[in-house]
């Protein structure tokens, strides 16, 4: 239920600048998902909405109310940590109950809260257990138990689902989605490296590169107008195929891009190449064509592939679905 | 190739040998305070005989000033360890959580401080303790033995705290803890092992420290500790030196020490904070 404001965020580790000039507003209820590549800062910034680390220079406001000198504790957040950080000395109870316990809530209220939160994540029957005798997907489930015992304003996630196996990820995910919707108005930041994760979370998702925001949309906006190339690439799979030179000057771009499944074989007029290789996964096949660009190019079929490797063929793009760049990078 | 057995038998030899040299001298104790009269003076390696005259004239001859000692040694090691433990611990949060100028010219300091030697120290530190006017009380060496163990400790603490996930702090920073919370209630917690390790040698050493007992509480009989007791301890002339009971009082002096050793060896449990963190 809190709405933040960030303008011209700044953040330094001594002579190091981590995060340069943010700018973003997230609404109140929405569940946003910062993305970008591995140390691009996307923790330090939800770090920096926790409170956990110092704002160097910009500001932060929650509901209209600047927070950069807030202790964590009074900014009502929940954070759920990428290791669980779960007090391995408590039981899950008093895991979970820590927090309320410190702000001198009384028992029952501790105990309604707790058990409630419990039965939303179906821990119920492990209050009683330490956190080394669960699994890794129970323990995340405290995690969040933890977080929403807090009853907080403001949901911080991060990385939450890297330490768990493929299956569980995605049971997990669309809890958290379920979630969401089940807490009304909790406004949501959920940190990932997964641009899956970010494309089935998020109403909208901030593409963080470096230091700077790239681009704020959602998933759709993303997918169909990134804002630059290094957007294109990130979002979908598999990745944007990009192209230069000879395939980009018939349109008057610096280079262009189209995704996989707005390539089709034709017959002619097409670029020609080779088929190098095919991925076949059942309801779609993936065909990698050397027509002469750097990476080769991937197109998508559904269903299985008649395309074998080694065959001559001719591709094209879908008209309408080529993305243009600038020799910065832009789209135009 | 040496054969196994080759290996074995000279394996446990080298054992035997190390045990042997370990015990020995305790064992030679614990025989020699069963002994009375004349026979202390030979050579046997096994009891031949079990008298208990020795303790008793330790324990009840000289007005139980044996017994007010030992009070002292008790009381005397158990401060020193709380006080050292409070206070390590909380300077260990420091230097392993609180980014600060100097701070790692400050634990190389800590640790070359440990290596001096006590007699170093001794003069320094025996015009701190009459400044002070602790001269000739208990607590010259509750507060000497205090800054000998610090070192130590808090180099110990400070690397087991570094080793606590960051995370957890942080996951109780936004539970609302305050440091003193978060050193109390979760790193104390999870850091026994260590405590109890530390916590140990400081009350060895606190209990079989002699030269700052014997300086500083030289001319107070009330305050003096159990090794310098049983230095102290005389004869019935001034040329008999009574062997009997300086082993009985060795005796009853190690065996808490063993005792604490064992009790606590199976509380070590390392490995606590496995599970809590990561999956
Ligand atoms: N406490 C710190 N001190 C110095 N550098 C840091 C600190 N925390 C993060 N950084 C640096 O900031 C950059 C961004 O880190 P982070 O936000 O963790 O990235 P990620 O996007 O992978 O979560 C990294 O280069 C990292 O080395
Ligand atoms: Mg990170």
């Amino acid at each position: 239920m809190a709405s933040i404001s960030i303008k011209n965020l700044k953040k330094s580790f001594g002579a190091v600048n981590v995060i340069k000039g943010v700018d973003l507003e997230i609404k109140s209820g929405e569940f946003m998902v910062f993305v970008g590549p591995s140390g691009c800062g996307k923790s330090t910034m939800l770090r920096l909405i926790a409170g956990l680390e110092d704002i160097t220079s910009g500001t932060m406001e929650f509901d209209g109310q600047l927070v950069n000198a807030l202790a964590p504790s009074k900014r009502g957040i929940a954070m759920v940590f990428q290791s669980y950080a779960l007090y391995p000395h408590m039981t899950v109870f008093q895991n979970m109950a820590f927090g309320m316990k410190l702000a001198k809530n009384n028992k029952d209220e501790i105990k309604t809260r707790v058990e409630k939160a419990a039965a939303l994540l179906q821990i119920t029957p492990y209050l009683e257990r330490l956190p080394k005798q669960l699994s890794g997907g129970q323990r995340q489930r405290v995690a969040i138990g933890r977080a929403i015992v807090r009853d907080p304003k403001v949901f911080l996630f991060d990385e939450p689902l890297s330490n768990l196996d493929a299956a569980l990820r995605v049971a997990t995910r669309l809890e958290i989605a379920k979630l969401h919707h089940s807490m009304n108005n909790v406004t949501m930041v959920y940190v990932t490296h997964d641009q899956v994760e970010a494309m089935t979370l998020a109403d909208r998702i901030c593409v963080l590169r470096d230091g700077y925001i790239e681009q704020v949309g959602t998933p759709l906006e993303l997918y169909e107008k990134p804002a630059n190339i290094f957007v294109a690439g990130f979002i979908g799979s598999p990745k944007m195929n990009l192209m230069k030179g000879k395939f980009a000057s018939p349109y008057k771009a610096n280079t262009i891009g189209v995704r996989s499944e707005h390539l089709q074989f034709v017959s002619k007029d097409g670029w020609a190449g080779k088929v190098i290789h095919a991925e076949t996964l059942g309801s779609d096949s993936y065909v990698f064509v050397d027509i002469g660009t750097e990476e080769p190019v991937i197109v998508r079929e559904s269903g299985t592939t008649k395309h074998t490797v080694g065959s001559k063929v001719q591709i094209a793009p879908l008209k309408g679905e080529v993305h243009l760049f600038n020799e910065q990078g832009n789209s135009i | 190739m040496t054969p196994a057995w080759i290996k074995n038998t000279a394996f446990y030899a080298f054992v035997v040998f190390i045990v042997l040299q370990a015990v020995f001298p305790f064992y030679y104790a614990i025989v020699t305070s069963f002994k009375t009269g004349a026979e202390i003076f030979e050579i046997s390696y096994y009891p031949r005989t079990f008298h208990l005259d020795n303790y008793y004239s330790v324990l009840f001859s000289g007005n139980g000033s044996f017994l007010r000692n030992i009070w002292n040694s008790v009381w005397v090691s158990t401060i020193t360890v709380i006080v050292a433990l409070f206070i390590a611990v909380t300077a260990s949060y420091a230097l392993s959580r609180v980014r600060f100028r100097g701070r790692s010219l400050m634990l190389m300091t800590i640790l070359c401080v440990s290596m001096f030697p006590q007699v170093a120290v001794l003069a320094g530190l025996f015009e701190v303790v009459r400044a002070l006017g602790l001269y000739n009380t208990d607590w010259s060496l509750i507060f000497s033995y205090t800054i000998f163990t610090l070192p130590f400790t808090v180099w110990v603490l400070t690397t087991f705290m570094r080793d606590l996930p960051i995370e957890l702090e942080e996951a109780a920073i936004v539970d609302g803890a305050t440091p003193w919370v978060i050193v109390s209630k979760i790193f104390m917690p999870l850091m026994w092992p260590a405590l109890v390790t530390t916590g140990l040698l400081a009350f060895i050493a606190a209990w079989n420290e002699y030269l700052y007992a014997l300086t500083f509480t030289a001319s107070n009989d009330a305050a003096r500790t159990v090794p310098v007791g049983i230095a102290l301890l005389s004869g019935n002339s001034e040329h008999e030196i009574p062997w009997g009971p300086i082993m009985a009082a060795s005796v009853i002096v190690t065996v808490p020490l063993i005792a604490l050793v064992l009790i606590f060896q199976r509380k070590i449990i390392a490995g606590l904070t496995a599970g809590g963190v990561k999956g």
